[in-house]
C-alpha cells in the first residue's frame, strides 16, 4: 500500500494513472504522461471573479429569453421569434422530441447549472459548502454535457444567412445577449467546478 | 510495474464524479473487501464508486447500434418542408448544405455539413473503432485513440447544430399562405441520433483502451 495519503493523489480519468498532486502556477497545466489528458488547469479567476461572471451570465440569459433572437419580413409582414416561441413553434408542430430537446438543452439545464453555481460560489467564496454542496455538485456533473446554447447561436447565424435569400432579415437584442452569453461559457469551459470539492470545508455552512 | 502506476496497481479508485481518491474496496487487500455484486459509494459524494464504467462495452454498442439506426432515416428523410404559393420544397439534410452552398454561403455550408454530416460519421467510425480494438486489448496507437475519444466527446454535440437551424426557421417563417416552414421527422430522428450518440460516448470508458496486454513498455 502507498504511503501518500489519499487526497494528495489524483487519478487520469481517461487512463487511470495515478499522480501526486502538485501546486500548479498561474498558466500551468498538468497533463497525463500515459494519455496526454489535461489532469488539472491553474485557472487565474478567483471565486469573486467566478461569482461575478456567473451573474452577468444569468442576467445575459434573461436577456437572450425575453428579447426576440430575429425577425424576419416579407411584403410588410413581420415575425419574430424568441427562444420559448421557438420551442413552442416545434411543439405544436408535432416534433415534440426536438422541442422538449430544445427545452432542456437551450433553457432548463443552463439554467439550472448558472443557478447551482452561483449558489456554491457564494458560499465557496468563505471557503464553506453552501447547503445542498452534495446533490449540486453531483447534478452539475451529470447536466454539464448538456448545455447546447453556443450551437443554438450559430444555428441562429445559418436560419439568418438562410431566410436572408426570401425574406427581410432582423437581428434582434436577443441574438447579442446570444452571443456575449457565448462568451462567457467560452471562458467557463476551461474552469474545473470539482475544484470546490478541495476548496472548502467538510463542514456545511 | 511500469513508472506509471495505474489504480488497481496502488489498491486506490477515483471517483467518477468528484475525483476524489480512495483505497479500492473491490481490492482484494481491502480489510472490508467488497465482492462482485456490491455497491461501495464514495465517502466524498456518495455515488457509486466502479473501477471501470459498468457494462461499459454492451451499454455503448447497443446505444451507438441505436443511434446508428436512427441515422438511416435522418438522412433518407426530409427533415424541413418549405411552403409557398406554388410550391413545396422539402429539404434533406444534404439537400440543405447544398443550397445553402449555391445560394448563400459557402462558407457556413461548410460547417454545417461538418457539423450534421462529419461529426455523426466521425463519431461512429471512431466509437465503432475504439469499442472493437479495446475490446480486442491491443496496443495498438493507444495514444491516438486516447485523443480521438477526447475529440469525439469535445464536439459531439455541435450535432445538434441543424436542428436548431430547422427549429428557428419553423418558428420565423409563419407568413400563412405565402411562406411556411414545417419540420419533417427526418429532424426528429437525427436530434435522437445526437443524443444516443452522445451518451454512447458517455458509456465508453476511455481507460478501457489502456486496459489490454502491454508489449512494450
Amino acid at each position: 500500500m502507498s504511503t501518500t495519503p489519499h487526497d494528495a493523489l489524483m487519478i487520469c480519468e481517461h487512463c487511470d494513472t495515478v499522480y501526486r498532486r502538485r501546486v500548479l502556477t498561474r498558466g500551468d497545466v498538468a497533463k497525463c504522461a500515459r494519455c496526454q489528458a489535461i489532469l488539472e488547469r491553474h485557472h487565474g479567476l478567483s471565486r469573486n471573479a467566478m461569482l461575478a461572471l456567473v451573474l452577468t451570465a444569468m442576467i445575459m440569459f434573461v436577456q437572450a429569453n425575453i428579447w426576440p433572437i430575429v425577425t424576419l419580413g416579407l411584403n410588410g409582414q413581420e415575425n419574430s421569434a424568441t427562444l420559448w416561441g421557438t420551442i413552442i413553434a416545434m411543439w405544436q408542430q408535432d416534433a415534440k422530441v426536438v422541442s422538449v430537446l430544445a427545452a432542456a438543452t437551450l433553457f432548463f439545464f443552463p439554467l439550472v447549472k448558472m443557478i447551482s453555481i452561483g449558489w456554491l460560489l457564494l458560499f465557496a467564496r468563505s471557503g464553506r459548502r453552501a447547503p445542498g454542496f452534495v446533490p449540486m455538485m453531483v447534478t452539475l456533473h451529470y447536466v454539464g454535457p448538456w448545455t447546447m446554447s453556443e450551437v443554438f447561436v450559430l444555428g441562429a447565424l445559418v436560419a439568418i444567412v438562410k431566410a436572408r435569400v426570401y425574406f427581410d432579415v432582423i437581428a434582434e437584442p436577443g441574438i447579442y445577449a446570444y452571443a456575449v452569453l457565448t462568451l462567457l461559457i467560452t471562458v467557463f469551459a476551461s474552469v474545473d467546478l470539482r475544484s470546490l470539492w478541495e476548496l472548502t470545508s467538510e463542514k456545511p455552512a | 510495474m511500469s513508472a506509471l502506476p495505474r489504480a488497481s496497481d496502488l489498491g486506490v479508485i477515483g471517483c467518477h464524479v468528484c475525483r476524489l481518491v480512495s483505497s479500492d474496496p473491490f481490492d482484494h487487500d481491502h480489510p472490508d473487501h467488497a465482492g462482485h455484486g456490491d455497491v461501495a459509494t464514495c465517502p466524498r459524494c456518495g455515488s457509486a464508486l466502479h473501477r471501470r464504467k459498468a457494462a461499459s462495452y454492451s451499454r455503448s454498442w447497443a446505444l451507438l447500434i441505436a443511434a446508428f439506426m436512427m441515422y438511416i432515416p435522418a438522412n433518407l428523410m426530409p427533415i424541413m418542408r418549405t411552403a409557398s404559393l406554388n410550391d413545396i420544397d422539402d429539404n434533406t439534410i444534404l439537400s440543405g448544405v447544398v443550397e445553402l452552398w449555391t445560394k448563400g454561403s459557402p462558407d457556413l455550408a461548410v460547417i454545417v455539413f461538418t457539423a450534421s454530416i462529419v461529426v455523426p460519421m466521425l463519431k461512429f467510425l471512431v466509437l465503432g473503432t475504439l469499442l472493437i480494438t479495446s475490446q480486442r486489448g491491443t496496443d495498438w496507437a493507444r495514444p491516438q485513440r486516447a485523443k480521438l475519444y477526447r475529440l469525439v466527446e469535445l464536439i459531439g454535440y455541435w450535432s445538434m447544430l441543424d436542428v436548431f437551424v430547422v427549429s428557428l426557421l419553423t418558428a420565423l417563417v409563419r407568413f400563412n399562405v405565402l411562406s411556411l416552414v414545417e419540420p419533417l421527422p427526418g429532424v426528429i430522428f437525427f436530434g435522437l441520433t445526437v443524443v444516443l450518440t452522445m451518451f454512447a460516448s458517455m458509456t465508453f470508458d476511455p481507460r478501457l483502451i489502456w486496459d489490454g496486454r502491454e508489449t512494450h513498455e
